[in-house]
C-alpha cells in the first residue's frame, strides 16, 4: 500500500508543454508513471514524450480516463487550471506552482467546498510513492520503497530526509509535499490520518516550518489518535520575527508560529523531534521493522 | 507589500472611508503651512512601515506652531526600530469618545477573508485579543459581494450601540471589504476607528499590507513602493530571483529551497556557530544566480566562511558548480567556503570543482561541521 497515488494513477499534465511541465513529465515517465495526458490549451494534437496533449481537461480525462491533475501554469493562470480540473471532475490535483495570489486561493478552496476530491499544494513538490508512481518533481533516485511515511511543507529539506532514510536502508511508503503557501488544500493532519489508515506505513516523518498553526492541529491529532512513531524536524529556529523566508507561508508572525512553539506541542503530544535532519534514521531504529 | 499611511489613507477616501484631511511634510515649512491650514491643536506622524510607532514617541499632539516646529525636529530626529523618519503626516486633532478597531484579513486555517472588529480600539488587536478575546468579533466570507445583509447586520449590531452609528459603521466595513479585494491586500486595517466629540464615525488611522503575489496585476500600487526601508543587499538580492535575509552572524549561507535554507541555517547555529544570512537560490538552474548570491554575501565584512549546500532536484549540481567558478574568476574571494552537492548531475558538477581544486562533502552534517570551524579559527 502507500497513499494519494499508485499505480492505478493516471496523471494528467497541465502546463505540459511549458519548458518546466515537459521536463518533468519526461522525469515522472521514466521513473514509471502512468502519465496519460497532457493540457494546454490551444496545442491540442501534439505529443510532449509520447504524451497526446489535449485542449481542455475534460477531453483528456474524458478520452484517457486520467484521474490525477498536476499543474506546472503560470501563477497568474494557476487559479483558472484547478477551477477546470474540479469541473471536470479529476479526484487528485497536486499543484506545484508557486506564487499564486492568495485570493486567487481563496476562491479555489470555496469550490473545492463539498466535492469529493483532494489539493496538494499550490508550491509544493508534489507526491511520490517509492517504485509505484512520482507526481512531482522529486528527484526518483533518491527513494525507495519501505514503511516509512513523509509529509512536510517544503522540497528540498524532504530530499534530505528522504536521502538519509534511504542510505540507512529505510524506505518510503509515500513522500508527500504539503506546499509553502498560507493556504493549502491538505495539511499535517489530513496525511498523518492517511499514513495511520495505511498498512505499509509504519512510522511517520513530519517536516514542518515557521509560520501558520498546522504543526499545532496535527499535534491535538497526534495526542489522540497516532499509534504508529512520529519524528519531527522544524525549520527554522534562526529566523527572525516578521521576515518572510523564501515560502510565503513562512513568516513568524505570533507566537504559535515560531518553531519553538511547533517543537514544544509535537513533544507534549508524544511525537519526536529532532535537531539535526540526517538524525531522523537513528530515532527510527527499533522502532520500526527495517 | 507596505504602504505608509498617508498613502492607504489615500486609497480607503477613495472607497467612501471618512479619513481626517491630512497633509505629507518633508520640511518644517511644509508642516508649518499645512497646521496653519487647519486649526491647532494638530497630531504630527512619523510614516514609517515598521509598527510600535507610537510607542516609539513616533507620535505628537501640538497645540501651537511653537510646540510644532519641536515636535517636528523631534520627530524628524527619530530612529524607529532603526528605520528614520523621513515623512510626516500632519492632521487635525479629534476629540475621542470611543475606539474601535477593523481589519480585513486572510484567515489562514479556514482559507477565508475575515473581517475582524472590536468595540474596544487603539491597542495592538493581538493585544485585545489576549486581553479580553470576548470582545472580537469575526465575520467570515469569501468575495466582497457575498456579504450577507442579514448577517451582516447582526454582526454591526455587536460592535456599535446606536443605530446611526451601525449604519455608518457598516458602510467603512463594506469599504474596507472592499479594498482589500479590489487590491489584493493582505490587510486592510483602521485602528482607531473612533466616534469623534461630534458623535461621528473616523477612521484615524489607515493601514494597508499588499500580496506580493498579486502585484503584478496592480501596476499603480507597485509604483507605491517606498524602497528607503528595504534592505539594499536584499532589494538587489530580491532582483535577481533570490530570497535573502541578513542576519548577525559570520557563516554566509547559499542554499536551493526555503525549506532546506532554514534547516541549514539551524544546523549551524545548533553546530556552535552564527549563520550571517538565510539565502535561497530558488528552484531554476541558472550558474548566474549562484555568481550574485556569492557577490552579496561576500559584501558583508563580518562573514569568516561560506557554506554552499544544495540538494539538486530541479537545481542542477553542474550550474551551480559553473556559478562558483565563474565567482571565484571574477570575485574577490578571500573568504573560505565549503560546498556540499548532492543530487541532479552532481557527479559532473564534482568533476568540475575538483579539475579546479575545489574539494566537495558528501554530507550535511560534514559540511556545516568544516564551515563552523573554519568561522571560529578564522
Amino acid at each position: 500500500m502507500s497513499i494519494l497515488i499508485d499505480t492505478n494513477t493516471k496523471v494528467l499534465v497541465q502546463g505540459i508543454t511549458g519548458r518546466d511541465g515537459a521536463f518533468h513529465t519526461q522525469q515522472m515517465v521514466d521513473y514509471g508513471t502512468n502519465v496519460a495526458a497532457g493540457v494546454t490549451p490551444g496545442k491540442g494534437g501534439q505529443e510532449v514524450y509520447g504524451v497526446p496533449v489535449f485542449d481542455t481537461v475534460a477531453e483528456a480525462r474524458g478520452k484517457t480516463g486520467a484521474n490525477t491533475a498536476i499543474l506546472y501554469v503560470p501563477a497568474k493562470f494557476a487559479k483558472d487550471a484547478i477551477l477546470e480540473d474540479i469541473s471536470a471532475g479529476m479526484e487528485l490535483i497536486i499543484c506545484i506552482t508557486e506564487g499564486i495570489p492568495v485570493l486567487d486561493m481563496v476562491e479555489v478552496k470555496k469550490a473545492l467546498e463539498g466535492k469529493n476530491l483532494r489539493l496538494i499544494g499550490p508550491n509544493c513538490p508534489g507526491i511520490i510513492s517509492p517504485g509505484k508512481a512520482k507526481a512531482g518533481i522529486m528527484p526518483g533516485h533518491i527513494h525507495k520503497p519501505g514503511p516509512i511515511g513523509v509529509v512536510s511543507r517544503s522540497g528540498t529539506l524532504t530530499y534530505e530526509v528522504v536521502h538519509n532514510l534511504t542510505i540507512s536502508g529505510m524506505g518510503q511508503s509515500s513522500c508527500v509535499g504539503l506546499g509553502g503557501d498560507p493556504i493549502i488544500g491538505t495539511r499535517f493532519v489530513d496525511v498523518l490520518e492517511m499514513f495511520m489508515r495505511d498498512d505499509e506505513t509504519e512510522g511517520i516523518v513530519m517536516v514542518g516550518e515557521i509560520g501558520g498553526e498546522d504543526e499545532q492541529i496535527a499535534a491535538e491529532y497526534i495526542k489522540k489518535e497516532a499509534t504508529k512513531p512520529i519524528l519531527g524536524f522544524i525549520a527554522g529556529r534562526t529566523a527572525p520575527a516578521g521576515k518572510r523566508m523564501g515560502h510565503a507561508g513562512a513568516i513568524i508572525s505570533s507566537g504559535e508560529s515560531t518553531a519553538e512553539a511547533k517543537r514544544e506541542v509535537l513533544m507534549a503530544a508524544g511525537g519526536t523531534v529532532v535537531d539535526f535532519p540526517y538524525d531522523i534514521p537513528a530515532h527510527f531504529q527499533g522502532r520500526i521493522s527495517v | 507589500m507596505k504602504i505608509h499611511e498617508y498613502q492607504a489613507a489615500e486609497i480607503f477616501k477613495k472607497a467612501g472611508i471618512p479619513m481626517l484631511a491630512g497633509r505629507v511634510a518633508v520640511e518644517l515649512n511644509e508642516a508649518v503651512e499645512a497646521a496653519d491650514a487647519m486649526k491647532y491643536p494638530v497630531v504630527l506622524k512619523s510614516q514609517v512601515l515598521v509598527g510600535g510607532r507610537g510607542k516609539a514617541g513616533g507620535i505628537k499632539v501640538v497645540q501651537n506652531r511653537k510646540e510644532l516646529e519641536r515636535g517636528f525636529a523631534l520627530l524628524k530626529g527619530l530612529r524607529i526600530k532603526g528605520y528614520p523618519v523621513e515623512k510626516i503626516l500632519i492632521v487635525p486633532a479629534v476629540k475621542i469618545k470611543k475606539e474601535f478597531y477593523a481589519g480585513v484579513t486572510i484567515d489562514q486555517l479556514r482559507g477565508d477573508v475575515v473581517l475582524i472588529a472590536s468595540a474596544s480600539g487603539g491597542v495592538e488587536i493581538e493585544e485585545i485579543a489576549k486581553k479580553n478575546p470576548q470582545a472580537i468579533k469575526k465575520y467570515y466570507f469569501q468575495r466582497s459581494r457575498e456579504i450577507d445583509r442579514t448577517r451582516f447586520r447582526e454582526f454591526v449590531e455587536g460592535i456599535f450601540d446606536r443605530p446611526a452609528h451601525r449604519e455608518a459603521g457598516a458602510a467603512i466595513f463594506s469599504s474596507l471589504a472592499g479594498v482589500f479585494f479590489d487590491y489584493d491586500c493582505s490587510l486592510a486595517e483602521i485602528n482607531p476607528l473612533v466616534i469623534d466629540a461630534g458623535d461621528e464615525i473616523r477612521a484615524l488611522d489607515a493601514k494597508i499590507n499588499f500580496d506580493d503575489n498579486a502585484l503584478f496585476r496592480h501596476k499603480d500600487i507597485q509604483e507605491l513602493r517606498d524602497t528607503c526601508f528595504d534592505d539594499p543587499d536584499e532589494l538587489e538580492a530580491k532582483e535577481y530571483g533570490l530570497s535573502f535575509v541578513k542576519l548577525e552572524g559570520n557563516v554566509g549561507c547559499i542554499v536551493n529551497g526555503a525549506g532546506l535554507a532554514m534547516g541549514t541555517m539551524d544546523v549551524i547555529k545548533l553546530s556552535g556557530g552564527r549563520p550571517a544570512n538565510f539565502l535561497d537560490v530558488g528552484g531554476s538552474s541558472d550558474p548566474k544566480k549562484v555568481f550574485h548570491a556569492l557577490e552579496i554575501i561576500l559584501r558583508n565584512k563580518n562573514i569568516k566562511g561560506i557554506l554552499i549546500n544544495i540538494f539538486g532536484g530541479i537545481t542542477r549540481c553542474d550550474d551551480i558548480a559553473k556559478g562558483i567558478l565563474d565567482a571565484k574568476k571574477k570575485l574577490d574571494m578571500q573568504v573560505p567556503f565549503v560546498v556540499r552537492l548532492i543530487g541532479t548531475n552532481e557527479k559532473e558538477a564534482k568533476e568540475l570543482l575538483a579539475k579546479n581544486g575545489i574539494q566537495t562533502f558528501a554530507t550535511m552534517r560534514e559540511a556545516v561541521e568544516k564551515v563552523v570551524k573554519i568561522s571560529k579559527d578564522n
